[in-house]
């Protein structure tokens, strides 16, 4: 039983949607993104999410032309059946009311088409502000993406899911991973059920932190905290280290394995999981004992096959 | 633990810790160039773990910086000349300078023009070389990245003459120079800079026979000494370098530091300590290992993995080459005050 999902991935022309989603879907490294060219009409990009989901990435070029054509002739066609809709910003563009006067009709369309969509917002290439001037630069571009949301829903009626999510996002950092994250959270099915075992796995573990990873993205599908940590932002920051290092094995024609990093304080494990996913275990004891964290993780693997297969 | 290690700290030649440091002792590295050359983005990609995309921010640099490098096993101490500045005027004490310098590094952008650089840099080599003719010379011939396979090794092969001619011309004296393409967006750079601290780094030949005999005795096929803080390695073994077996290995300590300061930070704000290690397992049915030696350095090492678990012999392997590795440093302290 293979399910498809169809997410739209628009914005302006040169704002980065090509770019991030080779990152994320297709191991491209930050610095090879300088080579892609313009996407010209839509380009269709199937992934294999989770083994068994299959996304339907339409990446939509940005160019003015292009977008009259899919809020005019293509209208039906594009936004039609889709379940999310990620829009990007450049959060440098020098016209930034028409990008969002862009983005207003193409959610317009999009509420008419597939009202029950989700819809998710980027502030991308954050990177080329200044560090200590971003969350005050974000802060007002996310006002004024919400604003222009509400004008186009407030004309259909109550539709809550148009008051969409915003993240900054860059392809340079994590926070590229945090965004991806979020929205796929959105798409895997039965993330409760995931959760609450995770959180049994990781009690008998005597475990502070259990951490489900997507196999082929390393975005984090699902997690269990056991006692509190003070950095909110080391999810999509472990993402970002893993699969840093796994395109570095790639590179070396291999493959990542397992990884275990240990100092006084902490032990974490990184193992291959289910068919579609990597786990993460972190133990706040330097000398725990390896073979029965694997042994462990052997065990709980069937279990966690098995809620995978029900999907 | 940590007290024993800082006790050894001050006897070690390229020592551990500032307040016993003696000043003089400590190996001076100038970094020289033009303009714009990337004089200031080496260092601080290197020693402080900016990543290379931030060094767009970067300002020029309009003053001589004086940075000394104290976390790191090396005792660097690099002097930055801005590119528009003479060093060799005589308000700026030129013998004093170049006399401590051990290694001079002049960095050469080799997407510009090349003419004006290398004139320079004969002319500093050249005057260096009269104050001070046991420094080591090296060309970083920079920002390679930009340049073709072709077009890179054709650059340096042009510098290497012109430089080499020109020195003859003016003193008469083949001078010594090494030449590295270096790239701050890859691993050429720290590979770079590792060479260049070997040459420094006088137990060398002891360490890498060490390092041998770590290798023969524990099955490992490759296996590298390194400062954790620059991830330069200060010796490997008489095996040859694969690139891309250096770049995994370095990628390897960004892992354990990393994930050490999410989840494993002290309340001093170390992430690195005496228990630090890592295994890393490939599914080409190889594992890495990362093993803290002492505060600044560690083993990395690589084996192929036949099922068997050694864990024990590795453990106790480790054991003697880490005492070996504090006696090396030991011993050659005692010969310098003699």
């Amino acid at each position: 039983m293979s399910s498809k999902r169809k997410v739209l991935l628009m914005g302006k022309s040169g704002s980065g949607k090509t770019s991030m989603r080779s990152i994320i879907f297709a191991n491209y490294i930050a610095r090879d993104c300088s080579r892609l060219g313009p996407t010209i009409e839509v380009e269709h990009a199937h992934v294999r999410f989770l083994g068994n989901m299959v996304l339907h990435l339409w990446d939509c070029g940005g160019q003015e032309s292009f977008m009259e054509n899919f809020l005019m002739s293509q209208k039906d066609q594009i936004f039609k059946n889709v379940q999310v809709l990620i829009y990007v910003f450049d959060v440098e563009s020098r016209e930034f009311e028409k990008d969002l006067r862009y983005y207003q009709s193409c959610l317009e369309a999009l509420l008419q088409n597939s009202p029950n969509a989700q819809v998710f917002c980027l502030i991308h290439k954050m990177d080329l502000i200044e560090e200590d001037k971003r969350d005050e630069t974000f802060k007002k571009r996310e006002a004024d993406v919400l604003r222009y949301s509400e004008l186009a829903a407030t004309p259909l009626g109550e539709r809550s899911n148009a008051v969409c999510q915003c993240f900054k996002s860059s392809i340079w950092d994590e926070t590229l991973y945090k965004a991806w994250s979020a929205i796929v959270y959105h798409l895997v099915p039965n993330v409760n059920t995931m959760e609450d075992k995770l959180a049994k796995f990781g009690n008998v573990l005597e475990a502070t932190e259990v951490i489900l990873f997507e196999r082929a993205t390393f975005l984090v599908i699902a997690h269990a905290v056991l006692s509190p940590h003070k950095d909110p932002h080391r999810f999509e920051k472990v993402s970002n280290i893993i699969k840093q290092f796994k395109l570095s094995c790639l590179k070396m024609g291999s493959k990542l394995d397992s990884i275990q990093v240990r100092n006084s304080r902490f032990t974490a494990f990184i193992d291959t999981f289910t068919q579609n996913t990597y786990v993460m275990i972190v133990v706040p004891d330097g000398k725990v004992s390896a073979p029965m964290i694997t042994m462990n993780v052997k065990n709980a693997r069937k279990v966690f096959e098995a809620i995978e297969t029900k999907q | 633990m940590d007290s024993d290690l800082d006790d050894d700290g001050d006897d070690l030649r390229y020592g551990i810790d500032e307040e016993y440091d003696y000043p003089d002792s400590r190996p001076t590295v100038i970094l020289m160039g033009h303009k714009r050359s990337g004089k200031t983005s080496i260092r601080k990609v290197v020693f402080q773990k900016m990543s290379p995309n931030e060094t767009m921010f970067v300002e020029s640099t309009a003053r001589i910086t004086r940075d000394t490098i104290c976390s790191s096993f090396i005792n660097f101490e690099t002097i930055e000349f801005p590119g528009q500045m003479c060093p060799f005027d005589d308000s700026l004490d030129p013998i004093g300078i170049f006399q401590k310098c051990e290694a001079l590094l002049f960095i050469i952008d080799a997407q510009a023009e090349l003419q004006e650089p290398i004139a320079t840099l004969v002319e500093y080599f050249c005057r260096a070389y009269k104050i001070n003719p046991n420094i080591k010379f090296e060309v970083f011939v920079h920002k390679a990245d930009g340049l073709t396979e072709e077009a890179r090794v054709e650059t340096k092969f042009n510098i290497y003459h012109q430089v080499k001619e020109t020195i003859k011309d003016q003193i008469e004296v083949d001078l010594q120079v090494t030449y590295h393409l270096t790239s701050i967006y890859d691993h050429s750079i720290f590979e770079a800079f590792s060479k260049v601290v070997q040459n420094l780094v006088k137990q060398l030949p002891t360490l890498e026979r060490l390092l041998d005999v770590f290798n023969q005795s524990s099955k490992v096929t490759k296996s590298f000494l390194f400062d954790i803080l620059s991830k330069i390695y200060i010796a490997t073994d008489s095996e040859p370098v694969e690139m891309n077996i250096y770049e995994l290995c370095c990628d390897m300590i960004d892992v354990t530091l990393d994930l050490s300061s999410i989840y494993g930070v002290g309340e001093n704000g170390a992430n690195y300590d005496e228990n630090s290690q890592a295994i890393i397992r490939l599914k080409s049915e190889q594992v890495m290992y990362l093993r803290q030696v002492n505060k600044h350095l560690a083993l990395v090492f690589i084996m192929k993995e036949d099922g068997n678990e050694k864990v024990g012999f590795i453990d106790h392997n480790f054991g003697v080459f880490k005492q070996g590795i504090e006696q090396v440093f030991r011993v050659k302290n005692r010969g310098l005050h003699f």
